[in-house]
This record gives C-alpha cells, sequence and structure tokens, in this order.
C-alpha cells in the first residue's frame, strides 16, 4: 500500500544522497556523437577496426545512459541482476545469426 | 526470537522483494522485452547486409547522415531536459519540472517532425521501404547508387518502429505535462515522472546503438 500511495518514496534515499552531474553526462554524450561521425566518415581506418570501434563508442554512450540517466548506477543488485539478464540471449541470438549470415 | 512488535517493524526505505517499486519494476521488464524487440530487428538488419550485401548501398551515399546527426543531437538533448524535470521535482521545484517536461516535449516532437521529413526525402530521392530495386541519386556527387529492396524494408522497419517510440513517448510526455500542471506531482510523489523518464532514456539507448549501426556502419 505505501508503494501505491508514494511510489518514489522507497527509494528517495537512494537518489537523494547524489545528484549526478548531467550536463556533464550530455557533453559527453555529444562529444562522442561528433567522434562517432568524424572517425566514421574522414578517418580512413580500415573497416574492420572501424566498426569495433564505432560499436564501441556505442555502448560506451548507452552505458552513459543507463547509468546516470536511467540512475541505473544508484539501483539496488538485485535489479541489476534483472536488467543484465537479456544480454546473454542477446549474444545468443546474435551469434546464432551471425553464424547464420557466415 | 525477536519479539512480534520487532517482527512487525517495516523497513519504509526499501520496497520488499526486486528492491524497487512495483511500477518502476513493470516498466524495467518492459523495457527488457524491448531491448529483445529491437535486438532482433538488428540481428536481421545484420544478417541480411552480411548475406546480401549488394542490396545496400554505403549509408553515406544512401542517406541523409548530416540531418540524422543533427536530430540525434536533438536525442540527446531531450534526454537531458527529462533528467532535469525528474531533477526538479525530487527537489519540489514545480515550475523547473513544468519548464523542462515542455522542453522535451518539444525537442521529442522536433525530432518526430525532422524523421518525417527524412522519409520525404528519402523516397523523393527514389529511395523507398518496398520496391523491388532501388536507384537513389547518391550523395557527394558519387552518382546513382543502386541496390535491391532489403535495405529499404530494414532500414524503414527499423527506424520506423523507433519513431513510433518516440511518438508514444511524446504523447505519453504531454499526458504528464497536463498532470504536472494540474499539480499531481511532488517531491514525495513523483513515480509517473520517473517512470516515462525510464521510458524516453530507454528510446534514446536505442537511437543511439541504432544511428551507429543503420547512419554509420
Amino acid at each position: 500500500m505505501q508503494n501505491a500511495e508514494n511510489p518514489a518514496g522507497p527509494e528517495a534515499h537512494a537518489q537523494a544522497h547524489a545528484q549526478p552531474r548531467y550536463m556533464v553526462v550530455w557533453g559527453a554524450l555529444f562529444v562522442l556523437t561528433v567522434v562517432e561521425v568524424l572517425v566514421a566518415f574522414f578517418s580512413g581506418i580500415p573497416k574492420t577496426i572501424l566498426i569495433i570501434l564505432l560499436l564501441a563508442l556505442a555502448l560506451w554512450k548507452a552505458l552513459l545512459v543507463a547509468l546516470y540517466y536511467m540512475h541505473l548506477k544508484w539501483e539496488p543488485r538485485r535489479l541489476w541482476i534483472v536488467v543484465m539478464s537479456p544480454l546473454p540471449l542477446i549474444l545468443i541470438m546474435l551469434g546464432v545469426v551471425l553464424l547464420e549470415a557466415w | 526470537m525477536s519479539s512480534p512488535a520487532a517482527a512487525m517493524t517495516v523497513d519504509t526505505r526499501r520496497a520488499p522483494g526486486i528492491g524497487v517499486y512495483n511500477m518502476k519494476f513493470g516498466m524495467w521488464v518492459f523495457l527488457l522485452s524491448e531491448v529483445m524487440f529491437f535486438s532482433s530487428l538488428i540481428g536481421s538488419y545484420i544478417i541480411l547486409r552480411f548475406a546480401h550485401p549488394e542490396h545496400f548501398g554505403l549509408p553515406g551515399q544512401v542517406l541523409n547522415v548530416p540531418l540524422t546527426g543533427f536530430n540525434t543531437f536533438l536525442l540527446i538533448c531531450s534526454s537531458v531536459t527529462m533528467v532535469k524535470a525528474f531533477a526538479a521535482i525530487e527537489n519540489g521545484d514545480q515550475a523547473g519540472l513544468k519548464k523542462w517536461l515542455i522542453g522535451t516535449v518539444l525537442l521529442g516532437s522536433i525530432f518526430v517532425g525532422i524523421q518525417v521529413f527524412e522519409y520525404q526525402l528519402l523516397a523523393h530521392e527514389h529511395f523507398v521501404p518496398a520496391a523491388d530495386a532501388y536507384a537513389t541519386l547518391g550523395r557527394d556527387g558519387v552518382g546513382e547508387v543502386v541496390g535491391g529492396p532489403l535495405y529499404g524494408m530494414t532500414f524503414y522497419t527499423m527506424t520506423g518502429f523507433h519513431g513510433a517510440h518516440v511518438t508514444i513517448g511524446v504523447l505519453c510526455m504531454i499526458f504528464v505535462t497536463i498532470r504536472a500542471f494540474m499539480g499531481k506531482y511532488s517531491q514525495a510523489n513523483h513515480g509517473g515522472v520517473e517512470i516515462l523518464g525510464l521510458y524516453w532514456h530507454f528510446v534514446d539507448l536505442v537511437w543511439i546503438i541504432l544511428f551507429t549501426i543503420v547512419y554509420l556502419i
């Protein structure tokens, strides 16, 4: 019942301790996006290394969004376990898909 | 052995079970199903692009990367306005909540508008979802770019589903903004803002991955 009346209440303590620097994260996302575009079109890096580099930059940006904007960094460990559960499934699916492609 | 009185004491700082309140956990579970949904779309794109490279042109030659790059910038900005709205109501700042929510609605709407404009441009250049083949005008003076139907199908499916998610997000955002103007949220009760924020940031996260895979690689 308490949850229904005060949904943000139970975790208020978890987020109250630290107010992340949202603008710093925004700046990082912007800079990483610019770097991605520049690397993709003006670097001349070999294709395979380019793909790995671009995917790494994209995952870095996605991680910043999940950790700071979605506040995953301050969530209970039990939620972390739930959130991470699709990752092995994705790896299996993409692995099978890529094997199929080759 | 603890006394019955002690056994009934509840730690109100933590929700039972997973450790977050039910609505939030529900949104996370929904988002995880969305992860699998978009992964299947991206996986399909990868397998088709590897298996049938003749269908696919280089993104820089077919798609309008500068326009979409600007759109990506807008979506990143909308994420920060959303999280600012959440931070505002966490501090009891009602004016800040309304201001940042309106900013998010505007940025999200502009994103959808630009995506529609992008589709119009691409269709005008003969890059359409389900043609037997396409022969776009090409960019940067490369001349005509020729390919098969798989490129258009996968491109419009992935970006279209994402655009639909953003559109639904904007509609929900308008609903939450109206409720914010009605004074429905407070420092003690702002679950709705947090739940919508999770969805909005997820949509941003998906775009970050899509932009790289579809427009840059």
